[in-house]
């Protein structure tokens, strides 16, 4: 009897520790992305109470001498920079090796990639927390940072493209191994993630070393404002991407294992994703139509590309959907909408992912407003912009990562999740809190209030903002809640949550799978080509012109 | 193949039946804001030329900074931007004027919204900002900017008195 066991527990053991670095290093991301989620979530509370008129940052001045705006940057930097990044990092490292099932090839590189890019954070910490970087996280020069705010957020950038050296080793690691096999799907979702990921940061890139890096250490006189501009949403616009399609590859292979159904159809799913990795990049001038010195046909070009955009989420939508139908329907569901009811609204990963999905729908519709070129006049820089991100980084992208978290958790600890019912909680709450703050942030927008604003001390306020306002304190108030919950809930699971064996991680199956894919799909490098070419269509004439015409000599201050 | 498995032709059917309209509501989508850019003529801030920030005092128009009337009812409106004031902050036009405003800023970005109307451009150094719009209706329209330029960047506002 020993000597059978013993190969049979030593081989569970093994498949336990076969991703044991993995699954550290992911634990210790997404601990310093909730981190700064906790922080810079505490801000975004501060904001809309000042709104009201209610001002906590006196109180706390000794603490944060830059009062409004400095919580205001450590809201933008640590929600949408930090959070995001630290998070997205951890779950690639675990989904790609999971997926292939193998360690990433080099563990070591796995490692140094979570220091580098937390020596980046904490570099770029010290000089928001002194008030020496009140730039917001966009940094638009020529407000002038601490040059180490800079340094530090190149830093954490760089980091990123370590995970992708070890994600390319290790697919070709496992090609040698599996020829003529098709890569995973969530492998292959999260290569592709990182991939145009990286091709995005050529502008931050260029924008951090040409211009802001030597102008903020007194290497150069000043710097060209809009080049610097248009470089950051070169890499701005397809940021926002690179935080989605990792929720999207939960909504794909993750969601509908846990609705207890499968994906609909992997073909659209691939195809949708290279769609992302050709068309991400070159639409970034969408953020710049009310920008001086740049021409309104390249504006107009960059618009029917966001549109285009849009063919690959709607395919996104139209697959999620039916893979949730597909798992209602299997788990006895009937009707034609009647089938929703029977999807496991008990399960707090499974419902707080659908209700981010749900907030998303009304994100993108706000969306495809904001990109409407001449429409974008009405709301541009408005607090409707603030509420159509909330729907997206804040619902789409934050909430989908909680959820995830509740079903990563477990696997990372080998604890159960400390409590269900306020993991649902969290979820309602979070779906509540966001109708009502985005709503009314969409309405103030369209009454004029613009955004970024410490409007509870603006001279200006008008009657009709004043009505809507109150409601926007509700909605932040019913998040802060939420995230209350989430934390407790997460610091419970981990001190004492129930030990238990995960299992082995295991992604949705297909209900049209590999087989009904080109094997031409699986190869990236004409999509890379493309993305690479489409970008030097549209950016290239914009960007010679700017750096041709620009002066580079505007020296810039730090008014705060 | 398909008719060996019919579910799976289902499957193709309802992709195709998506695929479609995912095509026609982007296609739409174009169509509509071409139309309203070209034929209806609503566009946004063009090249406008650039202007060295330390000779904003001697580079026209913004030696004068201000109204001017161009023609009966057409008007330009010059303006420059700084921490945390735009002079000048009052504008004042006959309704039913046509008036192009002018920017540029003198230190940092900073934006100009008119709440009310499609005025709303980035104010950028080293730019020439360019818009136009017609005030029929009279009463006094907000100005705001609302680009974070420093800490009082929430006192940053005007506005243009329609008589």
């Amino acid at each position: 009897m020993a000597v059978i066991a013993r190969p049979r527990a030593a081989a569970r053991a093994d498949v336990a520790d076969r991703f044991a670095t993995e699954k550290r290093v992911a634990g210790l991301n997404i601990l310093v992305a909730f981190l700064a989620l906790a922080l810079g979530g505490l801000m975004g509370v501060l904001q809309v109470l000042q709104y009201n008129g209610i001002d906590l940052y006196k109180p706390i001045k000794a603490i944060l001498p830059g009062g409004y705006y400095q919580g205001l940057t450590l809201h933008g930097v640590l929600n949408v920079l930090v959070f995001t990044t630290f998070f997205i990092v951890g779950f690639l490292t675990f989904v790609t090796a999971t997926s292939f099932n193998r360690p990433l090839v080099n563990r070591g590189l796995a490692w140094f990639t979570f220091y580098f890019m937390t020596a980046g954070l904490l570099i770029a910490a010290v000089p928001i927390l002194l008030n020496q970087a009140t730039v917001m996280f966009t940094f638009y020069p020529p407000l002038k940072a601490n040059g180490f705010f800079y340094l530090g957020l190149t830093i954490v950038v760089v980091g990123t493209y370590f995970l992708l050296a070890n994600q390319v080793m290790t697919l070709m690691a496992w090609r040698r191994d599996n020829p003529g096999a098709r890569v995973p799907l969530a492998a292959f979702m999260s290569i592709v993630t990182m991939t145009m990921w990286v091709i995005a940061t050529f502008g931050i890139a260029v924008e951090m070393l040409v211009l802001l890096l030597p102008w903020a250490f007194g290497l150069a006189p000043g710097t060209d404002p809009l080049l610097a501009r248009t470089l950051f949403w070169f890499t701005g616009h397809p940021i926002v991407y690179f935080w989605l399609l990792p929720a999207y590859i939960s909504w794909y292979t993750i969601v509908p294992k846990l609705a207890g159904g499968k994906l609909f159809s992997e073909p659209m799913a691939r195809v949708s994703f290279l769609l992302f990795l050709v068309m991400s990049v070159p639409i970034g001038l969408h953020h710049q139509y009310t920008d001086p010195g740049i021409s309104q046909i390249w504006k107009l070009v960059h618009f029917i590309f966001t549109v285009g955009v849009f063919f690959p989420s709607l395919l996104t939508f139209f697959n999620v959907v039916a893979s949730l139908e597909h798992a209602g329907r299997s788990r006895g569901g009937k009707g034609w909408l009647a089938w929703i009811f029977a999807l496991p609204w008990n399960e707090p990963a499974f419902t707080t992912q659908v209700f981010a999905m749900m907030l998303f729908a009304f994100g993108g519709a706000s969306g495809v407003i904001n990109a409407s070129y001449n429409l974008n006049l009405v709301v541009h820089n408005t607090a409707w912009i603030s509420g159509h991100f909330h729907l997206t980084v804040g619902s789409a992208v934050a909430l989908t990562f909680m959820g995830l978290t509740y079903w990563l958790l477990p696997h990372l600890s080998g604890r159960a999740l400390w409590s269900r019912g306020l993991g649902l909680a969290q979820a309602w709450l979070w779906l509540i809190g966001m109708i009502f703050f985005s709503h009314f942030m969409h309405m103030l927008g369209l009454a004029g209030m613009p955004r970024r604003t410490m409007i509870g001390s603006a001279p200006y306020v008008l009657p009709e903002w004043e009505g809507l306002l109150p409601f926007t304190m509700i909605g932040g108030l019913l998040m802060f809640a939420s995230a209350l919950c989430f934390l407790v809930n997460m610091v419970m699971t981990l001190t004492v949550g129930k030990r238990e064996e995960a299992g082995p991680v295991t992604f949705a199956r297909a209900l049209s799978g590999p087989e009904d894919v080109p094997a031409f799909l699986d190869r990236l490098t004409p999509w890379v080509l493309s993305a690479i070419v489409l970008v030097a269509i549209n950016y290239g004439p914009t960007l010679y012109f700017l750096a041709t015409t620009g002066r580079f000599n505007i020296p810039g201050m730090s008014p705060w | 193949m398909m008719l060996k498995n019919p579910e799976k032709f289902m499957g193709y059917l309802f992709e195709v039946a998506w695929i479609l309209p995912s095509v026609a509501i982007p296609v739409a989508v174009i169509t509509a804001v071409v139309l309203t850019a070209f034929a209806v003529g609503l566009r946004v801030p063009d090249v406008a030329g650039r202007i060295e920030p330390k000779a904003i005092a001697v580079t026209q128009p913004f030696d004068e900074p201000g109204l001017r009337e161009l023609a009966p009812g057409k008007y330009q409106a010059t303006l420059i931007a700084q921490v945390f004031l735009f002079t000048p902050n009052e504008i004042e036009v006959p309704a039913g004027s046509e008036v192009t405003f002018v920017l540029t800023s003198r230190d940092v970005i900073h934006g100009f919204k008119i709440v009310g109307t499609p005025i709303n451009m980035m104010v950028v150094p080293g730019q020439i900002s360019r818009l136009t719009v017609r005030f029929d209706r009279p009463g006094e329209y907000l100005i705001v900017c609302h680009e974070y330029c420093g800490s009082g960047h929430h006192v940053m506002s005007g506005k243009v008195i329609v008589r």
